[in-house]
């Protein structure tokens, strides 16, 4: 189901960065509450994992995770309104930036817990695929989550019982302020390798070589089961967090800020685009955000009357904590 | 009449949920040849893929459970020792209990945790005999404690059938309860509905899971006395408050006995509950195990650590002297 068209994962990695722009603006202006953790200069990996997915396959990602769930498909003006808290967002306004889903595309949801992603899609996967259905599922998460045991312990249920799971590692260099060479002993693959999980070390800069890797794990998934991970190796551009501004940490040298920004996943795929369609693909994700913007603006907040609703799927309610 | 053990009637829930619902299935350690009893016949009956043996990996197995919820399977988590609650703890309530609220209602997660032998057994000491309900009905997870076996029945059935997380609390010392049953009358006990097992006038005593047993029996020595009312609330959360209301509507004096830690139990809950309600004529009582609690090891270290008969036949005394 390769999308192997240049455009599509262009405008798929320039929406994402846009999105993450503008959200940053609405994050300086107060509307977004509380900040998000930008996914500035990692574009391509959700752009070029996605590419490769069928819409009914599952993915789950991370606390930085507005561009698993755009890539994905979900409606960028929902994704913004719930940014924004607002009722028409995609949860409601009860899930905000780090916890964004949408179940109709196939996202279970952007979670915050590190390395929380694995073993809920290989659950996920394996439910619908005894079903019938000959889905994947993809669990996205950082170099940090690889020092998780519950992530580990997936791996192995996923490759013991065959699921077809792509764990794919955002290995951007640091968790938080961590560098991956004082966090990780041995190495990403070497994980993989010891449940006796393929494993591939791709750019994670170049949406293309992501894509065509993503493509070749999943057909081999799809085919035969097992899952199997892949390495991407990223920079992110910005801060861990939009509060990381106020605090100033000192932990990445500017020198290699410099370089890691130099290879820029937009333009690495727009440079393989006329430049008029690059320009008409800037043009409409132009438009599709000021909309997004727009939306989510003009939402409603949700009636604080409700703040509990959807707690309990049974119907049950809860005591109220007053009086 | 048939007699029948808690155990086995907790095994009949499971068949007849496992023959009723396609899409319910067991997961655990050891089931498959039901290492704790509960599990008997069920695999060979219904084949290693709906009674499926995990490897010890309870974190993920937890939240691979979350994940099959998700894709709209009922799974049924059997934990073979109450303490590895607390291993999954996050597992269940930052992801099970939360996804619902979080993804503003796109979801349920049916998930059914079941704790065959939670407290304590002679001889397994510190690390094995905890009783931890309490904190999963601070955290709002439909919590169970079912007494006799027809409550365990019942209760676990409907435990199966409910859309949110449940946690199924079988006290060791309940299990090996017997009881006349009436096998076709069997049916699905109501979670959040109390049961008075024995009417009375003087006090209301309000027992949690085994404990039950013992209050009847103190009733029972007491007749001549005092006129106890046994209640039992099945389910701590949510629990049965006008039920409750109701009994101390007509004793006055209230007298919990739980066998779990003082300090932010449910006994504590009770007693602010029905004092924020209910005009009682003396103090209420409570009798716990000690606060901070481990269970030691020698026979009788163990017991004197639980509640016991005589602390509640003194608690009762206190509260009929007291008004
Ligand atoms: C289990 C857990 N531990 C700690 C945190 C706090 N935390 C949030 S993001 C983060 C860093 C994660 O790093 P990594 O997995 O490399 O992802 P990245 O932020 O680089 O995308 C930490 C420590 C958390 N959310 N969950």
């Amino acid at each position: 189901m390769t999308d192997a068209d240049p455009v599509r994962l262009y405008r798929a990695v320039r929406l994402i960065r846009r999105f993450e722009e503008r959200a940053i603006e609405l994050v300086r202006s107060g509307h977004v509450v509380g900040g998000i953790h930008p996914y500035l200069g990692q574009e391509g990996i959700a752009a070029g994992v996605c590419a490769a997915l069928r819409a009914d396959d599952v993915v789950a990602g991370t606390h930085r995770g507005h561009g698993h769930v755009l890539a994905k498909g979900a409606d960028p003006a929902r994704m913004m309104a719930e940014l924004c808290g607002r009722v028409t967002g995609l949860n409601a306004g009860r899930g905000g930036s780090m916890h964004a889903a949408d179940f109709a595309v196939g996202v279970l949801g952007a979670n915050a817990i590190v390395g929380a992603s694995g073993a809920i899609v290989t659950g996920a996967v394996w439910a619908r695929r005894r079903r019938g259905d000959d889905i994947v599922g993809v669990s996205f998460f950082g170099d940090g989550a690889v020092n998780e045991g519950m992530l580990l312990e997936a791996f192995n249920l996923a490759a013991l019982w065959r699921v077809p799971v792509l764990f794919v590692c955002e290995n951007n260099g640091y968790a938080t302020t961590m560098p991956v060479a004082g966090a990780v002993a041995g190495s990403i693959p070497g994980r993989a390798a010891a449940f006796g999980i393929p494993a591939a070390v791709v750019d994670g800069q170049d949406p293309e070589a992501v894509r065509d890797a993503a493509s070749a794990a999943i057909d081999r998934m799809r085919a035969c089961g097992g899952p199997e991970l892949i390495e991407a190796r990223t920079y992110r551009f910005d801060a861990h967090h939009t509060f990381e501004h106020a605090v100033r940490l000192d932990y990445r040298p500017p020198d290699e800020v410099t370089r890691g920004r130099s290879r820029d996943p937009v333009d690495i795929q727009g440079a393989r685009l006329p430049v008029e369609a690059r320009a008409g693909v800037d043009a409409e994700v132009e438009e599709v955000l000021t909309r997004a913007v727009e939306f989510a603006l003009a939402s409603a907040e949700p009636d604080p009357a409700d703040a509990l609703a959807h707690l309990y799927a049974s119907g049950l309610t809860a005591r109220t904590g007053g009086g | 009449m048939p007699r029948l053990s808690y155990r086995r009637a907790l095994t009949r829930a499971l068949a007849d949920e496992l023959a009723r619902d396609e899409s319910v299935f067991l997961l655990g350690e050891d089931i498959r040849v039901a290492a704790s009893n509960v599990t008997a016949g069920l695999a060979k009956r219904f084949g290693p893929d709906r009674v499926r043996d995990t490897p010890l990996s309870e974190q993920a197995f937890t939240s691979f459970a979350t994940g099959a919820a998700l894709a709209g399977m009922r799974p049924v988590v059997e934990f073979q020792i109450p303490s590895l609650l607390f291993l999954v703890f996050e597992q269940i309530v930052n992801h099970a209990h939360k996804f619902p609220l979080m993804t503003g209602g796109q979801c349920a997660v049916p998930v059914t945790y079941l704790v065959p032998g939670s407290g304590s057994r002679a001889g397994w000491a510190g690390q094995h005999s905890d009783h931890p309900y309490s904190l999963f009905a601070h955290v709002g997870v439909t919590t169970v404690v079912p007494a006799t076996p027809a409550d365990a029945y019942g209760l676990l059935v409907s435990a199966v059938r409910c859309d949110d997380p449940v946690v199924v609390f079988a006290p060791a010392g309940a299990l090996d309860v017997r009881a006349d049953v009436d096998l076709a009358a069997l049916a699905p006990v109501p979670l959040g509905r109390a049961r008075v097992h024995r009417p009375g006038d003087d006090v209301t005593v309000v027992a949690v899971g085994h404990l039950v047993h013992d209050a009847l029996a103190v009733a029972e020595e007491l007749t001549d006395q005092v006129s106890v009312e046994v209640f039992d609330p099945r389910t701590l959360y949510p629990f049965d408050w006008d039920a409750l209301a109701e009994s101390l509507r007509r004793t006055g004096r209230l007298v919990v006995v739980d066998d779990a830690n003082r300090s932010c139990g449910i006994a504590g809950e009770i007693i602010a509950t029905m004092v924020e309600r209910v005009r009682l004529v003396a103090p209420p009582r409570r009798v716990t195990r000690p606060d901070g609690a481990v269970l030691p090891f020698a026979p009788a270290l163990d017991r004197a650590v639980q509640p016991s008969r005589e602390q509640l036949r003194a608690a009762i005394g206190h509260v009929m002297k007291e008004g």
